[in-house]
């Protein structure tokens, strides 16, 4: 006898209860602190804290252990935390001029005022298992300078004193907030910055190699990327300077794309500007590969590529979003399902065939689309010339 | 008092249109009139700005200056109109500027593709500008695609096929077809028989020039070859480095071009 | 709960969106665009329709969810149980006992009142979408109700099959203006939708979109003159409780093809095996 989907509640309070226990796992090994993942997965929690953009490492190391590890599941986590946040107020700017420096590259010039800064990278270690750390070897201490870097200043200052690069002002308008009002296509580009600056690491990363490949190509160079940390600051009414609240680490990444120029203005490189919390690299320069590409047609452009459609990029970059649609596909539809499965009974007992009878022939039934006449080429009768 | 008219009603003027990317590049100030039943050649090579003309002229691309003026059927009080009719192209706002294209004018494209949903039936190609009128009749609608093909010499038993299974020359009758089937009152043709084969556009031309006769339609028709122009135009504007260098009736300019320009593009058609 | 404001979201954030409510009864059908918040959980599981029901619900209000007609899916309870939990209002499986119901892909088969509303969870509010992708087109299409092409669709539907081949989520048109989606019920319920005397709210939270089908207002589902808007019918009547005039889900009972035809809308069905015994 039929009984109703019934017992649900019973059913979703003991999945929670599984799932607590997958996630602590043998209870014979220690259980991670949060404090240890903060440490010791610091990039996932970059990550996290990027893609969910919220600046706090307890709470994104929190969220990571909550989620076993699922980054995504971590960001969606931390983003519903800080929906319920007052905001209280908002800070200066950044300059990221003023950045104090890890790391500080680029790809343009051979040794540029304040030096190269490799910092802690991967880029050069080769990837081979370190054996070692599963036998949990020490670790030296890093090697340290004998005296404080420098401040530097932005590579791209050099071109921009030269006129050689577009300069970017500030309009003083003020920005437009995607986490309180729905965007509203097509968007500026500070609207865009923010999208991506919260979208998908591994989204954007494939979209702007996807450039590079050449679908939107636009010839770029890593002018700088540097990764340091930054004072956050606030104005406050009854001081007079900015009060620092705190101190969050960067990354940041300007790329130099090529030219672009009309009747009434001189060549000039372009730029494609990718900034995100933490330490964000690849997805700093991939969100500056992109950005650039989404200005194509700003500045004139064929838009050929996908990665130069801002309304597809940008409506489908937040991981959020993404996979709370995709994952909904197990909610149960047995009222849309029921109702396709009534038309297509119908269709076929239509079409003369008794439902359920054998049709041994693969999936031959598309619709009930009747005939599917080849191509055919211009030089059929039906287009001959007459002699 | 209204006296009777001398001149044939103008159907669509352009005063001082100029729309230019660079110097020479673009069109660059415009005039004529196009009168109603009658079918204006723009000629000229590529690059000559006829196809940014076009562009300009059928609402696509807001001119740099000068204005383009329709002249609606009065009768039809339609929106933005003047008591006389007038419409000032890009005065009307882009919402009115679709709405006329959609209900009294239509657009060729030189590839079919950029005119057709390739992915549904010729039948429903052909309906929509109808069911965009608001025609509710799945009857009417299949029987007006069913005539229609007839006429563009198509099979009309394809109506239910999609044109991406069409050739080429098929696509472009299919695009003709849904152009025409609401009777627009004007037509934009850009390079209607571009990109096919000779003999393909042999057929097409000839049928074109029959439903231009049978319809008496009003047509701005842009091409870069003289045989489609000497065929389907009453009168050519031949342009050169996004002006008009020289304008008439077609045979008269064919046959003796008075302008050096026009002089070496008959004279290049003409020597193999 | 701790820490959370009534029914989980702020207040600010409520009065934003019974603005936006506000402007969608103004103008029947039409998408208001709306700051949508995350919500603890996932998007494209109703948080459009929770949104709206957190800012309409008041304290006294008895609130009944439900997911494909039934009170008892495994999301239905998630849902009923998360307000129970943020906002402690009476819940009920109840019709017509309800004041505010929340649902997905239905519309209950019990007649509602004129002192009800229905939240409907929308995932894609855009009738236009799958024909046009870009929103900045579909706004126009909208403005200037360039609307050939939702026809374009039926006509190829009667062309291929012999019949208009949507079977939920069937389009409507609201008022004699707007085309709106109706959210993937099945299309036997758009009928309901015609001069409701419920007041009826369409949430979609990850594409921020809200709108609304007032009382008493005009709602035709798209068809054509000589191939007219049907409903579903079924040749036998529920299983359980005999009605003729419900949706019917179907449910597999054995391995050999065995099956049987039951209401989808489970407080119905309950309640007129009631009347029976």
């Amino acid at each position: 006898m039929y009984v109703a989907v019934k017992g649900g509640e019973q059913a979703i309070a003991n999945a929670h209860r599984w799932l607590a226990d997958r996630r602590r796992g043998d209870r014979e090994r220690d259980a991670l602190s949060v404090a240890q993942l903060a440490e010791q997965m610091n990039l996932a929690v970059d990550r996290v804290m990027a893609e969910a953009s919220l600046y706090d490492p307890e709470l994104a190391a929190l969220a990571l252990k909550q989620a076993s590890g699922d980054l995504v599941e971590a960001v969606f986590l931390l983003r519903a935390y800080r929906t319920t946040l007052p905001r209280l107020a908002e800070t200066v700017a950044l300059d990221t001029g003023a950045m104090r420096l890890e790391r500080r590259v680029s790809a343009t010039y051979k040794d540029v005022p304040g030096g190269q800064v490799l910092g802690p990278t991967y880029d050069y270690t080769h990837r081979l298992l370190d054996f070692l750390q599963l036998a949990d070897g020490e670790v030296p201490e890093p090697a340290r300078a004998e005296q404080a870097l420098e401040a530097c200043p932005p590579i791209l200052e050099q071109l921009d004193a030269e006129g050689l690069i577009e300069r970017e002002t500030d309009d003083g308008a003020e920005p437009y907030d995607i986490t309180r009002d729905p965007p509203d296509f097509p968007v500026d580009r500070a609207t865009r910055l923010q999208m991506l600056a919260r979208g998908d690491e591994g989204y954007l990363l494939a979209l702007g190699y996807s450039t590079q490949r050449g679908y939107g190509r636009n010839h770029p160079f890593a002018g700088e990327i540097r990764i340091g940390t930054l004072e956050v600051e606030i104005a406050v009414e009854e001081c007079e300077a900015p009060v620092c609240i705190g101190e969050i680490a960067l990354s940041e990444c300007q790329m130099i794309n090529q030219f672009a120029g009309s009747r009434d203005r001189a060549p000039q490189f372009t730029r494609g500007y990718g900034l995100a919390f933490g330490r964000n690299e690849r997805k700093t320069m991939a969100m500056a590969l992109v950005d650039r590409a989404l200005r194509a047609e700003e500045l004139g452009e064929p838009v050929q590529g996908p990665a130069q459609q801002p309304e597809f990029v940008l409506a489908h970059a937040d991981s959020v979003e993404a996979s709370g649609f995709v994952s909904h596909l197990k909610l149960p539809h047995y009222v849309d399902f029921q109702s396709e499965l009534e038309l297509l009974r119908r269709l076929r007992s239509a079409h003369g065939q008794p439902d359920g009878a054998e049709d041994s022939r693969e999936t031959v039934d598309d619709g009930g689309k009747k005939k599917e006449p080849a191509v055919e080429q211009d030089t059929n009768e039906s287009e001959q010339v007459s002699p | 008092m209204k006296r009777p008219q001398l001149e044939r009603p103008a159907l669509l003027e352009a005063r001082g249109v100029t729309r230019l990317y660079g110097p020479g590049k673009g069109c660059e100030d415009i005039d004529f009139r196009l009168h109603e039943g009658e079918v204006l050649g723009i000629v000229g090579e590529s690059g000559s700005g006829k196809s940014t003309l076009l562009r300009t002229l059928c609402g696509m691309e807001t001119p740099d200056a000068g204005r383009v003026v329709y002249h609606s059927d009065v009768e039809r009080c339609l929106d933005g109109a003047t008591d006389d009719g007038e419409l000032d192209l890009y005065a009307i706002g882009e919402a009115r500027r679709r709405a006329l294209l959609r209900m009294e004018w239509g657009l060729v494209h030189q590839n079919p593709r950029d005119g057709l949903r390739l992915g549904v039936s010729a039948g429903a190609n052909i309906g929509e500008r109808l069911m965009a009128l608001g025609d509710r009749h799945y009857g009417q609608l299949r029987a007006a695609g069913q005539d229609w093909m007839g006429r563009v010499e198509l099979d009309p038993g394809r109506i239910d096929d999609a044109p991406r299974h069409f050739s080429g020359g098929m696509q472009q009758r299919l695009q003709i077809a849904r152009t025409l089937v609401t009777r627009p009152r004007l037509v934009f043709m850009d390079e209607p028989t571009g990109g096919l084969d000779v003999s393909v556009q042999a057929r097409l031309l000839d049928m074109l020039r029959t439903l231009v006769r049978e319809l008496g339609l009003s047509v701005v028709l842009v091409t870069h070859d003289l045989a489609v122009a000497r065929l389907l135009a009453d009168r050519l504007m031949v342009m050169c480095r996004g002006r008009v260098v020289e304008a008439g009736l077609t045979d008269q300019i064919l046959d003796d071009p008075q302008h050096a320009y026009t002089q070496l593009l008959v004279s290049s058609v003409l020597t193999p | 709960m701790n820490g959370y404001n009534f029914a989980y979201l702020d207040e600010q954030t409520k009065r934003m969106i019974r603005r936006g409510l506000l402007k969608a009864v103004a103008i029947p059908g039409y998408q208001v665009p709306f700051g949508g918040r995350e919500m603890p959980m996932p998007y494209g599981w109703g948080t459009g329709g929770m949104q709206l029901t957190a800012s309409i619900l008041g304290e006294d209000d008895v609130l009944k969810v439900i997911d494909q007609g039934a009170d008892d899916t495994t999301n239905a309870v998630s849902i009923r149980a998360f307000f129970e939990r943020v906002a402690g209002v009476e819940t009920t499986t109840a019709t017509a006992e309800a004041d505010v119901i929340q649902t997905r892909h239905r519309i209950p088969e019990t007649p509602l009142s004129a002192d009800q509303i229905l939240v409907f969870q929308v995932p894609i509010p855009e009738p236009l979408r799958f024909i046009e992708p870009s929103e900045e087109e579909t706004r126009v299409m909208h403005a200037l109700e360039e609307y050939g092409v939702m026809h374009v669709k039926l006509y190829e539907d009667i062309a291929r099959h012999g019949h208009i081949a949507t079977t939920y989520a069937y389009p409507v048109k609201v008022d004699g203006r707007y085309v709106t989606d109706p959210s993937p019920i099945p299309k036997f319920d758009n009928p309901k939708l015609h001069m409701s005397e419920a007041l009826m709210l369409f949430g979609a939270g990850r594409e921020k979109r809200l709108y609304a089908i007032p009382p008493h207002t005009r709602v035709e589902s798209l068809d054509f003159e000589d191939h007219p808007f049907e409903i579903q019918a079924w040749d036998e009547p529920c299983a359980l409780c005999g009605a003729r005039d419900s949706f019917l889900d179907e449910v597999i009972t054995d391995d050999v093809g065995g099956r049987m035809f039951v209401c989808s809308d489970t407080d119905y069905c309950q309640r007129r095996q009631e009347e029976v015994a």
